[in-house]
């Protein structure tokens, strides 16, 4: 196959690339340009897409033999990965970019263009498998439970997933960096990239207050419907967060507030006791399938964040969203994240939750 | 392999690989006082008599550079420092707007930190920079000004300025005059007397000599301060221990493309009428950039509208064609060519190019394989369209 491998400048999708050749594929590297004004040089573990990055790309295909090129596609992921986390802030939702990424970028004009330009797949260092089932390409979760990420290619449609390759998945991080090592592929003690690559600094909150414009507002007790404190602007706050409250007085009951919601249309944050956090009920929109659609009632697993627990539950449909029923409670969901359903190790889909509520309240 | 990329570089000349080769082993600093060091000198010398002599200047007036981009640095700077020194009110540079990066950013970065200012001339839609442009561009009061600096021929679309005419009207006004004539020692005769520029930047690798050598041709009465200190090995104009080898290959590279010109540029025309006629036959939707009679002889530079052009590139690279989009890469990444958008043309345009530039080595095989590997690129760089570009970021 022709094969185009998006090359990061890291160790993963070095060695994915050169599984890749070894498989006999004919191999074309590209690195991605998602930045409009990269810097020269990495700091540390935290954000990408450097000078240096894709310098390291550069001899990592060099080391393979396969031609490499830098493809720019900073526009769209400004406008469909950066504006649309703002966006979202400012609606007052929690999204997850790399998803975002994963469905509008890497796997979309990435991959329409490759398709385009005459080749077969797109080949990337993500952790996940796939298999061919009897309805056709199936996405399974990596054997490394630790590095698994197929929640964030949970966005991934059954033709996308066609068309992809992910050599890694059927290894762990350890085996990976030690073929990087016999292979002599000069990044294998890189550090893993972490965090939102275009946040270097890792400070969401403040990265966000230079975006969105904050206007101070009033902390309200979803139970009492009192003032309580101030915040200095609503897209600070997630569903669930505790820290950064300053809540000068505490409740009679002694216990501690959490934000159970965020009204970003009257600019107010909501706190109450954890309690209020407790949900079983999770409402989703824009739903995206991995293969063929589960039955309304089925019995799945859902994930709603990276790295976070497969939670039991059913799935039923509803005229314009899905309803997932967790059969245990789960603490602090905020609107905008992904629910990523599974059949056992397999991915079925995701959605992102638009509502999430106790069942008893229906 | 079709190598069309000679305006990037073109393949050493077997003569200047052998002059460069013969010296790299023997020793001699040419600022030596002992036998080894005048040997060195005197292979020095020689070579700037012929650079000299292919160039038509004087040979004092040759100041070797470590190539294209540091003679232009140095006229660009060094003029406009030495002028503003002598005449305090001179901080204006006049620079053309299809200039190469290696005139831009220095021109920038005086704008940026050393408090002049930039008037950029316009182009006509041919990329052609003329007098009347010029004109323009000095304005009524052209007491402030510090320097001119115009290229003599276009890297991208290949358009060869009337130096001539332009420096008449600049020495109407009495400015210095730098041109950056590196693309057009291989195709053009040059002479550096007649032009009436007072210096002129000319490379090594792109006349089939090696890379890292070139020269800043500059006249005795135009001074500059120089960039580097540290010897003041050429004229104090330029310090560093001189290449000898290089000096020398250089000096043989130019003196062969002088010596085979005639015969190199009407084979050369031949084969590139050939490309643009049968690249108009494959694509008669392809816009052929630049002007029709006054370009280089070597350049051929389309827009295909609708192809992105370095997917064209990919594509062709994937089977053995070789040319370039262009314009300047940032990071690996092409950017939409200022030449063209000078020219007038937008920004889809100026992302939808490819350059195909021949040299002395350059055969009919090689353009042969460019018109087989050509159609099915189009089709499939079509396919993949034009990514959008967008605006800047919305503050929310």
């Amino acid at each position: 196959m022709k094969v185009l491998a998006a090359l990061s400048g890291g160790v993963d999708s070095a060695v994915a690339a050169a599984r890749a050749v070894d498989a006999g594929h004919d191999v074309t590297a590209v690195h991605l340009a998602l930045s409009r004004n990269p810097q020269s040089h990495r700091t540390g573990a935290r954000g990408c897409c450097t000078i240096e990055d894709s310098n390291d790309a550069f001899r990592a295909a060099d080391m393979l033999g396969a031609p490499f090129y830098v493809w720019d596609l900073s526009s769209e992921f400004q406008e469909k990965v950066i504006e649309d986390f703002i966006s979202e802030y400012a609606a007052g939702r929690t999204p997850n970019p790399c998803l975002r990424c994963n469905e509008s970028i890497k796997f979309e004009a990435v991959l329409d263009r490759a398709m385009a330009l005459g080749f077969d797949a797109v080949c990337t260092g993500h952790y996940a498998q796939i298999f061919s089932g009897p309805n056709g390409p199936e996405l399974h979760r990596a054997i490394d439970p630790l590095k698994d990420q197929s929640y964030v290619l949970g966005v991934l449609t059954e033709e996308q997933i066609a068309h992809s390759m992910f050599p890694l998945g059927d290894s762990t991080k350890v085996e990976v960096r030690a073929e990087a090592d016999r292979r002599g592929i000069l990044v294998a003690a890189k550090p893993d990239s972490h965090d939102i690559c275009f946040i270097p600094d890792g400070d969401t909150a403040g990265w966000l207050s230079r975006q969105i414009e904050s206007v101070p507002g009033e902390v309200i007790d979803v139970e009492t419907g009192n003032k309580v404190g101030t915040h200095a602007g609503a897209h600070a706050f997630t569903v669930g967060q505790r820290r950064g409250l300053a809540l000068g007085n505490p409740t009679g009951d002694g216990e501690r507030r959490y934000v159970v919601d965020v009204d970003v249309k009257n600019n107010l944050v909501m706190v109450g006791p954890p309690v209020l956090l407790d949900i079983d009920v999770i409402e989703a929109i824009k739903p995206r399938w991995a293969g063929p659609l589960p039955s309304n009632g089925q019995s799945i697993h859902v994930q709603i964040r990276a790295h976070g627990d497969a939670l039991p539950a059913t799935v039923h449909f509803g005229e314009d969203l899905i309803t997932i029923q967790l059969e245990e409670h789960l603490r602090g969901l905020a609107a905008g994240q992904a629910a990523v359903m599974y059949d056992g190790t397999r991915v079925i889909g995701s959605a992102t939750v638009s509502r999430s509520r106790r069942s008893a309240t229906v | 392999m079709a190598y069309l990329d000679n305006a990037a570089t073109t393949p050493m000349y077997p003569e200047a690989v052998a002059a460069m080769t013969n010296l790299l082993a023997q020793p001699g600093n040419p600022s030596s006082l002992h036998a080894s060091g005048r040997r060195a000198r005197r292979l020095v010398e020689e070579s700037r008599e012929k650079v000299a002599k292919a160039l038509g200047s004087r040979s004092a007036e040759v100041v070797f550079t470590a190539g294209g981009t540091e003679a232009n640095n140095i006229a660009v700077k060094g003029i406009a420092w030495d002028q503003r020194k002598k005449e305090p009110q001179r901080t204006r540079i006049i620079a053309g707007s299809t200039e190469h990066h290696a005139i831009l950013d220095p021109v920038e970065w005086l704008v940026e930190s050393e408090g002049f200012s930039v008037t950029w001339v316009k182009s006509d839609t041919y990329g052609l920079i003329t007098p009347d442009a010029l004109r323009e561009a000095i304005g009524p009061d052209s007491s402030d000004v510090a320097v001119i600096t115009i290229m003599l021929a276009n890297n991208e679309v290949g358009t060869v300025n009337d130096i001539i005419a332009l420096t008449a009207v600049a020495r109407e006004h009495g400015i210095r005059f730098h041109t950056d004539a590196v693309q057009a020692p291989a195709w053009l005769e040059l002479n550096f007397s007649d032009l009436g520029v007072c210096a002129m930047t000319v490379s090594a690798h792109k006349v089939g000599g090696p890379h890292g050598i070139g020269a800043l041709v500059i006249s005795r009465d135009c001074h500059v301060t120089p960039l580097i200190h540290g010897g003041g090995q050429e004229r104090d104009v330029r310090s560093g221990t001189l290449d000898t080898p290089a000096i020398v290959s250089f000096a043989t590279a130019l003196e062969i493309s002088k010596a085979r010109r005639t015969e190199t540029v009407a084979r050369v025309r031949i084969m590139r009428d050939d490309l643009v006629r049968r690249v108009q036959e494959i694509a008669p939707e392809a816009i052929y950039n630049g002007s029709i009679e006054s370009r280089l002889v070597n350049n051929a530079h389309f827009t295909f509208p609708g192809c992105l052009g370095d997917s064209l590139l990919m594509l062709l690279d994937a089977q053995g064609v070789e040319c370039s989009v262009g314009s300047a890469c940032n990071a690996g990444v092409p950017q939409p060519s200022h030449v063209l958008l000078a020219m007038g043309a937008d920004r889809d345009a100026a992302r939808s190019t490819l350059r195909f530039t021949l040299g002395h080595s350059t055969t009919q095989a090689d353009v042969d394989a460019l018109i087989v590997a050509l159609p099915s690129a189009i089709e499939r760089a079509k396919r993949a369209g034009m990514p959008t570009l967008t605006s800047a970021p919305v503050r929310v």
